[in-house]
């Protein structure tokens, strides 16, 4: 085992062998290995977020054609610090006739929820957490505990907004994950495993290759999942104030600002798990440290294109993103994973090439299809226009005769 | 004592004293949320017992979902989320009885019971495959008719549900 070409499984190593030789147990030093390995994680997650936070920001910018930050530091590089500096000062409000164990218990349930998935995700061939046999159940199913989290904010808080937020936030998860666990039925039917190490190395060619309807489905329930533009009605200014978190402040405030950030990193880093092959790419097995490299290029890729979409789009109204989702989604989805269920049987997994074309051919028709029937029932249901009364500007040419010579 | 023996003393603490405080809370979203606990320590146990398939069904679906479901119900129904009225009624005392009874009987006959004096075995590697889980469950010979039998429940209810629902348009006269 060489150090530059593995560093990490080469630390853990050297760490084991040096634990040992102290007379410590075996059982212990797996123990203490695992904790050390969960904390960096977790650390190294945190300590991300103020630099994607800071990247987010400038990037927005320049799609907004702004600066963004570019006070403290070179290109504004020290301002997530500051921030995090100057939330570490503030006060802790708790607001009269809170539930205090739910309110105190909701920003931590929010990150942790978050990072719970780095458990799971493969970063190299032998960089893991955990290679449990379940890994795209439990990923959905710590998803359930984000949700728990919203709730728990909401109905703490005792503020109608933040009730009335959390409800909406949570009825948009809940409905935003329908889709995408049907479609992620189908990396698990190629791979045929739910576990996340066996999907990515089951990806030589990627699975965007094979299912592109699927992995674009997948995309869109991401970003929704993580409530940012066009989705990001969990925050109406005009309805809902702040949403859930309204009544945080301070450190607590930064959880879910943290949480939020990380959970479209996270979704970036799950998305390029399942549909971008991971670490797979060119020369992985000789130089596995390789693959951590590749890894990080394409998820920073998939946040670039999320940024993209978050800077350009203008947000959906609540009705058109349900709408959005049970009429449009949902049914693609269930079409999709079904006719790809029967194309796959059909063609012996031998011939990469004719299956890949099968694929790729029966994914274009579906989306035809789908684009057809959507122009059609766009053309029966013309969109109603809702405008207030016509009021012309105070311009020259809409003035009346008199008022021209009055003014002459 | 183990670490594994001592994580499950800490688990089945949990899943006992919050199923307690959930049907003895006065706040129903407080008995919710104790239910909620509740589902996770029994999901922590499932998780001990190495099948963590259905650790984490058990998150998913009753975590995930049904408690959910719980907190919307009782959030957008319950006018006043607090209960005032007395817990205990005049059955309480009886009701004790009957079930200390059944629980001493219970203990008493799993006492013999020879599984119970017997350790766990950690499960062998084609048993910890989800995959003989799933061809359990599509095969003739194994569960295929009961999983059916459900599925056809399962739709009946939510067929059920919409009908009483659904919001009969009056007809014009």
């Amino acid at each position: 085992m060489n150090f530059i070409y593995d560093p990490v499984p080469w630390v853990i190593n050297w760490l084991t062998q040096l634990l040992l030789s102290w007379g410590l147990s075996e059982n212990f030093v797996t123990t203490l290995l695992y904790l050390i390995g969960a904390v960096l994680i977790c650390l190294g997650a945190m300590l991300f977020t103020t630099m994607l936070i800071w990247a987010e920001r400038k990037i927005g910018g320049r799609f907004q054609d702004r600066l963004g930050p570019n006070r403290v530091g070179p290109w504004g590089i020290f301002q997530s610090i500051a921030d995090m500096l100057k939330i570490f000062t503030k006060e802790y409000i708790n607001p009269v006739g809170i539930d205090k164990i739910p309110f105190n218990l909701a920003p931590v349930l929010a990150v942790a929820a978050v990072l719970a998935v780095w458990a799971v995700i493969p970063f190299s061939q032998t960089v893991f957490g955990s290679n449990i046999n379940v890994g795209i159940l439990y990923i959905i199913a710590i998803g359930g505990l984000g949700e728990m989290a919203i709730i728990l904010a909401g109905f703490g808080s005792n503020n109608k907004y933040a009730l009335l937020g959390a409800f909406r936030a949570v009825a948009q998860l809940i409905s935003y994950e329908v889709p995408m666990v049907i479609v992620l039925l189908i990396p698990v039917m190629f791979s045929g495993s739910m576990g996340l190490n066996e999907i990515v190395q089951a990806q030589t060619i990627p699975f965007i290759v094979y299912a592109p309807v699927a992995c674009i489905i997948f995309f869109i329930c991401s970003i929704a999942e993580n409530g940012r533009a066009p989705f990001d009605l969990l925050e109406a200014d005009s309805e809902l104030v702040a949403g859930y978190n309204i009544e945080y402040s301070g450190l607590k405030f930064g959880m879910f600002f943290v949480a939020d950030f990380l959970h479209a990193f996270t979704s970036a880093i799950v998305f390029t798990t399942i549909f971008l092959g991971g670490w797979q790419g060119p020369g992985v097995e000789q130089i596995p440290v390789l693959g951590g490299a590749y890894m990080l290029i394409k998820t920073l890729l998939v946040y670039f294109l999320m940024l993209a979409i978050r800077f350009t789009v203008p947000r959906f109204r609540i009705d058109q993103m349900m709408a959005l989702n049970w009429k449009i989604l949902t049914p693609l989805a269930l079409v999709t994973v079904v006719v790809t269920a029967l194309v796959d049987k059909a063609i012996p997994h031998e011939m990469t090439v004719i299956r890949i074309g099968a694929l790729l051919v029966v994914n274009l028709i579906i989306w035809l299809l789908a684009d057809r029937m959507i122009t059609i029932y766009r053309k029966r249901n013309p969109v109603q226009v809702v405008t207030g009364k016509l009021r012309p500007l105070a311009r020259p040419e809409f003035l009346s005769v008199a008022e021209k010579e009055t003014a002459q | 004592m183990t670490g594994m023996q001592l994580i499950f003393l800490i688990a089945a603490a949990v899943v006992v004293s919050s199923a307690f405080m959930s049907v003895t809370s006065r706040r129903m979203i407080h008995a919710a949320l104790w239910f909620v606990l509740a589902l996770l320590g029994v999901a922590v146990i499932y998780a001990l017992l190495e099948v963590s398939f259905f650790a984490v069904v058990q998150v998913l679906v009753y975590v995930g979902a049904i408690a959910i479901l719980i907190i919307f119900a009782t959030m957008l129904t319950r006018r006043a989320l607090e209960d005032h009225g007395k817990q205990f009624n005049r059955a309480t005392l009886m009701t004790l009885v009957i079930v200390s009874v059944i629980f001493a009987g219970l203990v008493f006959s799993l006492r013999s019971w020879p599984q119970l004096q017997s350790m766990t075995a950690p499960l062998s590697a084609d048993q910890l495959d989800v995959g003989v889980l799933g061809l359990a469950l599509t095969a003739p010979d194994g569960f295929a008719l009961p999983f059916e039998v459900t599925s056809i429940l399962l739709l009946a209810a939510l067929i059920g549900s919409i009908y009483v629902a659904y919001e009969r348009k009056e007809k014009k006269k």
